[in-house]
């Protein structure tokens, strides 16, 4: 069976060790996380949480079911048609082109977060595949860091 | 009204309905056991390890379905009683179980008898909580229960900081739960029961494939009526043992590794497998590739989860089984035929004939089988039988005449060596009726044998009838097997005397090595009610057969064992 990447949200309650909940499911069951990103939903009691995963069609399948029955999740959303974004930063030393760095962010939908004696820091929101390329393209800038945050999904419609 | 976290226990124990704790006190619960002190309204049952507890409210809810409870302290009192957790979770039996805890100001200090509880328990429970208020506790008691019990059952997990036990708050029982991310679908989705209830009418060689979710969800009636009307045969997993009478002519018999030829073969030709609350576990299903190859499947099950996991189904169908099947019976009942089956059920009567389960009597020594029957034979359904794990797990379970759902009680997915004992004071506390009959091993008795204090002081007269082959005899069929005799650590030749073992704790012992001898220390075992044990002394070398190797296929048993 094919082995396809998938990213899945969980809206949950928010309560103690909900998260150890879910990370213990997947460890159990040999399931694979790449990113994982939690923050509380405004005005309720409930966290969401996007993960980025990979498996085949059962394993997925298990996945969303296995995520389901924990008594705290409330939704699982499969995302099919979807808006996906994930966000980095990266610092560069100050020796570097500050507007050919600027220039490259810009064309990844971001720009200089701060500029500091030693260094450049940047940062960039875009489709995971397109934060791949830039990170590539800022390598001839010589970055001392590179900090990635998890993926971030939400349905089109 | 107002009240400590301690009574709040006691009380939602009470409006429960909780007849029966099992337990075992320790510093972290003392507030809880102070209050059980002062009540009256059920009946703690000190076991001597708690892990004898949990099995014993295990045996408890599997007798009767209703929720099992115990009571543990903080760090190792809750660590013995993990592998009951496990064992309950593996087959989906309710349990409460309420652990003490280290005072919350110190969690996370390392205290003495700290240990992380809920984060042990998380994997083997359906839920558990930390308690981090008294004023939480009425409704966490009401979910665990609830939880427990609904759904798929299964142990729900409590701990509660000894500092919650001695806080006053409000109490207030809710009456009802309402938990909206917990909804468990129990009504089957009809279009899909009508498609499986039409695949079924027009299938040539269909077979019913019970599993434990027959018994949770009570609905062997419903099943019998089901096999009644259709007359479609019917295998039965170690877990649904009883479904069917024994001596349904449409009863295979069980399924899996040792399972009966004739059941085995139904699963491999069958063209539309008709699973009703089963789990396809490896033990059942053997190499999966193989597996029900020529068959569409039709799966009920309560559990979403449990739908696909491993094999493809063609009629998935998500319910309580009751439910469902009260709608897929009158919806057969419209077209069935039951006369297209017959050649069906001609094929499998062969099969049988071919290959029926059997054993080879002997009069020099005493064979496992024959006693079993032999129990059979004199207690029938007055027996509720228990068992530990191994070689007298399968046999008890193959050849006992089962005539009634609850019959067995067993611990199929964990295999929990030292479960039959407890189980069966159980057992006995919950249906005092019955006479509660452990089959046990040589091996497994010991493992919690000093639940032998328990019983004789709770006045719980459990039978324990030792089929003693001085091995741990599975693991040594094994060895037999496939390791070339290398007999690694499985030979128990060195043993106690269980006769002046049962004496020393209050019970009674009896060593036989005939069948005389058997029959009158049965008699006089059920006629005294003490706790007995029977060691009875079997032929050391004999095999659970047929058997279907780990990792074979059903249709290619292995029917005798050549040297
Ligand atoms: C707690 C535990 N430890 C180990 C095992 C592995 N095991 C399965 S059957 C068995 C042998 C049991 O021996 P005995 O109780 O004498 O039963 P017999 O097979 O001889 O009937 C063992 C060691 C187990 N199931 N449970
Ligand atoms: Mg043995």
């Amino acid at each position: 069976m094919k082995v396809e990447r998938r990213i899945i949200s969980v809206i949950v309650q928010n309560e103690h060790s909900v998260l150890a909940r879910i990370t213990g499911l997947f460890a159990a069951r040999g399931y694979n996380i790449e990113t994982l990103t939690v923050a509380p939903i405004p005005d309720s009691n409930m966290s969401r949480l996007t993960m980025e995963t990979r498996g085949n069609v059962r394993v997925i399948e298990q996945i969303i079911k296995q995520l389901h029955k924990l008594i705290p999740t409330y939704k699982v959303i499969e995302h099919e048609e979807m808006i996906e974004k994930e966000m980095v930063m990266m610092k560069f030393p100050i020796n570097e082109s500050l507007s050919n760095i600027q220039a490259l962010c810009q064309a990844y939908n971001g720009g200089i977060a701060n500029v500091s004696s030693q260094h450049i820091i940047t940062m960039v929101a875009d489709e995971p595949k397109r934060v791949k390329h830039f990170i590539e393209a800022a390598q001839r800038f010589h970055p001392v860091e590179i900090v990635r945050g998890g993926v971030v999904a939400m349905e089109r419609e | 009204m107002e009240m400590t976290g301690a009574q709040m226990v006691i009380e939602a124990m009470k409006l429960e309905g909780v007849d029966t704790v099992f337990g075992y006190p320790g510093g972290a619960i003392m507030n809880v056991y102070d209050e059980i002190y002062k009540q009256h309204d059920f009946k703690h049952i000190l076991t001597r390890h708690e892990q004898a507890a949990v099995h014993a409210a295990e045996g408890y809810a599997r007798a009767t379905g209703k929720v099992g409870v115990a009571f543990v302290t903080s760090g190792p009192g809750f660590t013995n009683a993990v592998t009951g957790l496990a064992t309950a979770y593996m087959d989906s039996i309710p349990l409460v179980v309420i652990s003490g805890q280290v005072p919350i100001t110190l969690i996370g200090t390392d205290a003495f008898q700290e240990i992380d509880a809920t984060g042990i328990s998380r994997s083997c429970t359906k839920h558990n909580y930390l308690v981090r208020s008294a004023k939480e506790l009425p409704l966490i008691l009401k979910e665990a229960f609830f939880i427990a019990s609904s759904g798929r059952p299964g142990p729900v997990h409590v701990d509660i900081p000894k500092d919650v036990t001695a806080e006053l708050a409000w109490f207030d029982y809710p009456t009802r739960v309402d938990i909206p991310t917990y909804r468990p679908t129990t009504k089957g989705n009809v279009r899909q029961i009508k498609k499986a209830s039409e695949a079924i009418c027009n299938a040539k060689r269909p077979v019913f494939y019970l599993g434990g979710g027959v018994i949770h969800s009570n609905s062997a009636d419903l099943v019998r009526k089901f096999v009644e009307i259709t007359q479609i045969p019917a295998v039965e997993t170690l877990m649904a043992r009883g479904t069917l009478r024994h001596d349904n002519p449409l009863l295979l018999g069980m399924v899996g590794m040792h399972g009966t030829y004739q059941a085995n073969m139904a699963m491999s030709e069958t063209d539309l497998m008709i699973a009703l609350g089963p789990r396809f576990d490896d033990r059942v299903t053997g190499k999966l590739s193989e597996f029900a190859k020529h068959a569409k499947i039709i799966h009920v099950d309560i559990d979403p989860s449990s739908i696909g996991k491993l094999v493809d189904v063609d009629y998935p169908i998500v319910g309580d089984l009751k439910e469902v099947l009260e709608v897929m019976i009158t919806k057969v009942k419209e077209h069935i035929d039951p006369d297209r089956y017959q050649s069906w059920r001609e094929i499998l009567k062969r099969y049988n004939e071919i290959h029926p389960l059997k054993y080879e009597d002997s009069d020099k020594v005493l064979k496992p089988q024959w006693v079993i029957e032999r129990v059979g034979e004199l207690l029938g359904e007055d027996a509720v039988i228990t068992t530990d794990v191994g070689q007298h797990q399968m046999w008890t379970a193959q050849f006992y005449p089962f005539t009634y759902p609850r019959q067995l009680i067993t611990s199929g997915g964990l295999g929990t060596m030292g479960f039959g004992f407890p189980a069966a004071m159980g057992v006995k506390r919950s249906r005092p009726e019955k006479i509660s009959v452990n089959f046990t091993g040589d091996g497994s008795i010991l493992m919690n044998i000093q639940e032998l204090v328990t019983a004789v002081e709770s006045r719980l007269p459990v039978i324990n009838i030792i089929l003693n082959n001085h091995y741990l005899g599975m693991v040594r069929q094994w060895q037999t097997f496939f390791y070339d005799k290398r007999y690694a650590e499985t030979d128990l030749s060195f043993q106690p005397d269980f006769v002046r073992l049962a004496e020393a704790c209050g019970g009674i012992g009896y060593r036989v090595e005939t069948k005389e001898e058997f029959d009158e220390a049965l008699k006089d075992a059920v006629e005294k009610k003490v706790v007995a044990m029977i060691d009875v002394i079997i032929d050391r070398e004999e095999n659970v057969l047929p058997m279907v190797p780990s990792g074979g296929t059903l249709y290619n048993m292995m029917l005798e064992f050549k040297e």
